[in-house]
């Protein structure tokens, strides 16, 4: 057991909180499903008026200290300390009631309702016989959303026609509204924009200054060190070391996440860039993107960098056959390639590794193997009619090369982590031996062990001599690991940049931003 | 999230399966179900003497062979995440051309292929305004329940068709052998074929992934549309079949014709354990479960009691076997919590 204690925990009580305690406290909680103990004995502090972040990679155990906190699970062992009293938190009311509200990274909001109904949802103001007073709700969520800086939306606005980014604000209206003490954010930002985050922050930061305790749940460093005050390791359903983050540097924390040093540089190798694989030539589409035109060599990687809703993914999914382009030719290997279907494009040999891995990537309720197998069927039947053996041969050949972990292939898919997910959806497109993979945020969401190993595979295929399109809105990702970036922006090409060492990242972002506004990152 | 990725360390090989198929054979549904139907069965033979007879038991068949063969598409259908309702009134409209075709002359092997070349016509309509124009099937197919239906009515009026060849009897009728009828035997072969594609070829895997995940089906591939229109037309098929086979054994033609099959066709294949929201289910327990309501039927008929409470009846077993496996999964889940 190594574990890695960065300071000593008592030692370490911030001045900030200036004498006052955890306002939460988690002593010894276990946490045992069939087969796999999630949670180890684990303990958590949250002070008030401060951001404590949780840190882990996929599977360490943070989603189920979620739910053990919000009253889904129950712990084996253990006991939860609320301002001093040991509380049982047996369902998500008992935790409400408590005081402790989570904001998850999939809004658990209701897209017909208002955003008053929303944000007043179980606790709504009442006049006489128990009817709702919307009068006062709508006042006070006015005032609410005006105080977070969000005026301009309506509290009679649908939900539905919120952004992402608005809903989140809109369910941090909501914690505010319940006068929660503890608030807890699974992963709030992963599919918000630079500014959309930028916003969240500001109310971060108010929350704090309101003296709320903030569990925050990130992958990435450089959002937990903008904004958290504390953090918390969890590996493998252990917590492994906590302090304040200011004594902390970014390497001492990953290591204590995967237990060993992980090489933070992205594994870039030189390949040998051979001729064009892949040409698109004036790709147009009535509305989301015009006139893109670019080359794929071989053994290429090329990003494609650009804010959300630029057009990337669309771009993407034409070639792909899902989205059907008005105008435009794309060749592969010199020969003109209509996919006017995913299966097209597939037999084409060009595959897609979509973003929104849980509705679009994997079947969460089939097994592994039969999620890998899915594109390759002509190829381990015969006559149509199934081998489960030369079935398994298959998943096991490609998911083993990207090393996943899993208890079985026969397990749901739906029982792995994300980075597992990922490395599943990868599997299936590897075995049908293409020859352009088109990645879209491959590591979205995923912890930094798979990443690693994400970004090592997309190596691996280059040298393999795959050609590979990698759409990324993190900065780091792209320049780390592209050989040529091309900025989209509002559905156009905004420049083509080789990625020689000599381009900077405040470039690509003032390009996709249009203009030099608040440019660097 | 229950995470079981941290079971296994780095670099270990994967094993196919932690349960052997065998075991969980076993605590199958289909399983559930056979042991039910056995315990109908015994039931039955307490409660009538006539009941243990081969030729009772033959006649047992009927209650459910026609029914049957159009569940065992209809399962396809609905693992798929469609559905559809207007398979009754395609009996009825496929019944109905092949009564007409009758009065201009058209002898038995003309009749069969009027009345199956119907149905599938009817199933390539409910499946070309399903997958081209995208509407709901539940709304298309309930929709052309009421227009097939309605064709016959117009045709027929209060009239029947009457006097098909001596011929046409067998499909309805004849035995293959002993007291096996040709219905029952087409219905085990149809079984057969239909748990071989559904099981046993990429088809019948298409339609689980389909079923299961639309999005992703066709983000890997498979030619969603495709798959279920081909389903529509199975099920047209099938019901033309039925019609064949329930016109010969009736040896008329009436518009009524298999009024309200279309319930008890879902009843079979729900309670043969496939589910509802699609993505899961077997051939085995919409077998077994055929057998089920057939033995169910025709004991309550032996007993004589009337159709009204057998409905009742039928009715509530459908709602205790959705229940049970419901209420059995929320005691496991408060007995792990």
């Amino acid at each position: 057991m190594s574990t890695v204690n960065a300071t000593d925990m008592d030692d370490a009580r911030p001045a900030a909180a200036a004498g006052k305690g955890p306002i939460l406290s988690l002593r010894g909680i276990t946490k045992t499903f069939p087969g796999v103990r999630a949670l180890n004995a684990v303990s958590l502090d949250l002070y008030p008026g401060q951001v404590t972040a949780l840190i882990g990679e996929n599977g360490a155990g943070k989603s189920t200290l979620v739910k053990t906190l919000t009253g889904i699970y129950l712990p084996d062992e253990g006991e939860i300390v609320i301002k001093g009293k040991p509380v049982a938190l047996t369902s998500a009311h008992d935790a409400f009631e408590r005081g402790i509200t989570a904001i998850h990274q999939e809004t658990v909001l209701f897209d017909e309702l208002s955003v008053a109904e929303n944000i007043f949802l179980g606790h709504s103001p009442r006049k006489r016989w128990g009817m709702i007073d919307w009068k006062a709700m709508h006042e006070r969520s006015k005032s609410l959303l005006a105080e977070m800086g969000i005026g301009h939306v309506a509290p009679d606005t649908p939900l539905k026609e919120l952004g992402i980014a608005s809903k989140h604000l809109v369910a941090v209206a909501r914690a505010m509204s319940i006068e929660a003490e503890i608030v807890i954010m699974d992963e709030p930002t992963a599919s918000l924009s630079h500014k959309e985050i930028e916003d969240l922050f500001v109310l971060i930061d108010m929350l704090r200054q309101d003296g709320k305790a903030i569990l925050f749940i990130s992958h990435k460093f450089d959002e937990i060190y903008r904004i958290a005050d504390r953090y918390t390791v969890f590996r493998d359903g252990e917590m492994v070391g906590e302090g304040l983050l200011k004594d902390a540097s970014q390497k001492q924390i990953v290591r204590m996440m995967v237990g060993r040093a992980v090489d933070q540089i992205f594994p870039k190798r030189e390949t040998e860039i051979g001729a064009p694989v892949l040409k698109v030539d004036g790709l147009s589409h009535p509305t989301e993107f015009a006139d893109i035109g670019f080359e794929l060599r071989q053994g290429e990687i090329l990003g494609f960098y650009g804010l959300v809703g630029a057009g990337r993914s669309e771009v993407m999914q034409a070639l792909f056959g899902i989205t059907r382009p008005s105008a435009g030719t794309i060749t592969l290997d010199g020969k003109p390639v209509e996919a006017k279907s995913p299966a097209d494009a597939i037999d084409a040999g060009i595959v897609y590794v979509p973003e929104e891995r849980g509705k679009q990537g994997v079947v969460v309720d089939l097994p592994i193997f039969q999620n890998v197998s899915l594109p390759s069927l002509r190829k381990t039947s015969s006559n149509g009619f199934l081998q489960l053996a030369e079935e398994f041969r298959l998943a096991r050949e490609y998911t083993e090369r990207l090393d996943l972990r899993a208890a079985s292939l026969s397990q749901t898919a739906g029982t792995l982590s994300g980075g597992n997910q990922q490395k599943v959806v990868i599997a299936k497109w590897l075995a049908t031996r293409p020859r352009v993979i088109i990645l879209d945020e491959p590591t979205k969401g995923i912890d930094i062990g798979s990443k690693a190993a994400v970004h090592e595979f997309m190596g691996d295929l280059v040298a393999g001599g795959l050609s590979v399109i990698m759409v990324s809105s993190e900065l780091p990702e792209i320049m780390g690991m592209s050989d040529r970036i091309i900025v989209l922006r509002e559905g156009r090409i905004a420049g083509v940049y080789e990625n020689d060492g000599s381009l900077d990242a405040e470039t690509l972002v003032s390009v996709a931003a249009d203009i030099g506004e608040e440019a660097a990152a | 999230m229950n995470d079981q990725s941290i079971a296994a360390p780095a670099g270990r090989k994967i094993p196919d399966r932690l349960d052997s198929p065998a075991k969980a054979a076993v605590f199958s549904w289909p399983s559930l179900l056979l042991a039910v139907a056995v315990g109908i069965f015994i039931l039955n033979s307490f409660a009538s003497p006539y009941f243990l007879s081969p030729w009772s038991l033959s006649d047992a068949t009927f209650n459910f062979t026609e029914k049957g063969l159009i569940a065992l598409a209809m399962a396809l259908l609905i693992i798929s995440g469609e559905i559809d309702l207007s398979v009754a009134a395609i009996i009825a409209l496929a019944s109905t051309a092949m009564g007409l075709a009758l009065q201009f002359g058209v002898d038995t092997p003309g009749l069969v292929a009027i009345g199956v070349l119907t149905g599938v016509l009817c199933g390539m309509f409910n499946g070309f305004l399903v997958t081209r124009l995208g509407l709901p099937s539940i709304v298309v197919t309930i929709g052309t329940m009421s227009f097939f239906r309605g064709i016959s009515y117009i045709v027929l009026g209060d009239q029947a068709f009457k006097g098909y060849p001596d011929s046409f009897d067998f499909f309805g009728q004849g035995y293959v052998f002993w007291v096996v009828s040709f219905e029952f035997a087409f219905f085990l072969v149809c079984a057969l074929v239909y748990y071989v594609v559904l099981h046993r070829t990429n088809f019948g895997r298409q339609i689980f992934v389909i079923g299961n995940n639309p999005v992703a089906a066709r983000f890997s591939g498979v030619r969603v549309e495709r798959v279920k229109f081909i389903l529509f037309c199975l099920t047209g098929l099938m019901s033309g079949l039925a019609a064949v086979a329930l016109t010969s054994r009736l040896a008329s033609t009436r518009p009524s014709i298999a009024f309200a099959w279309e319930l008890e066709v879902v009843t079979i294949v729900v309670l043969g354990g496939v589910s509802i929201l699609g993505g899961s289910g077997t051939i085995q327990g919409v077998v077994i479960a055929a057998f089920i309501m057939g033995l169910v039927t025709f004991g309550l008929g032996l007993l004589n009691v009337p159709g009204i409470v057998m409905s009742i009846f039928i009715g509530a077993l459908l709602i205790g076997v959705i229940a049970l496996p419901i209420l059995i999964s929320r005691l496991r889940q408060r007995m792990a919590k």
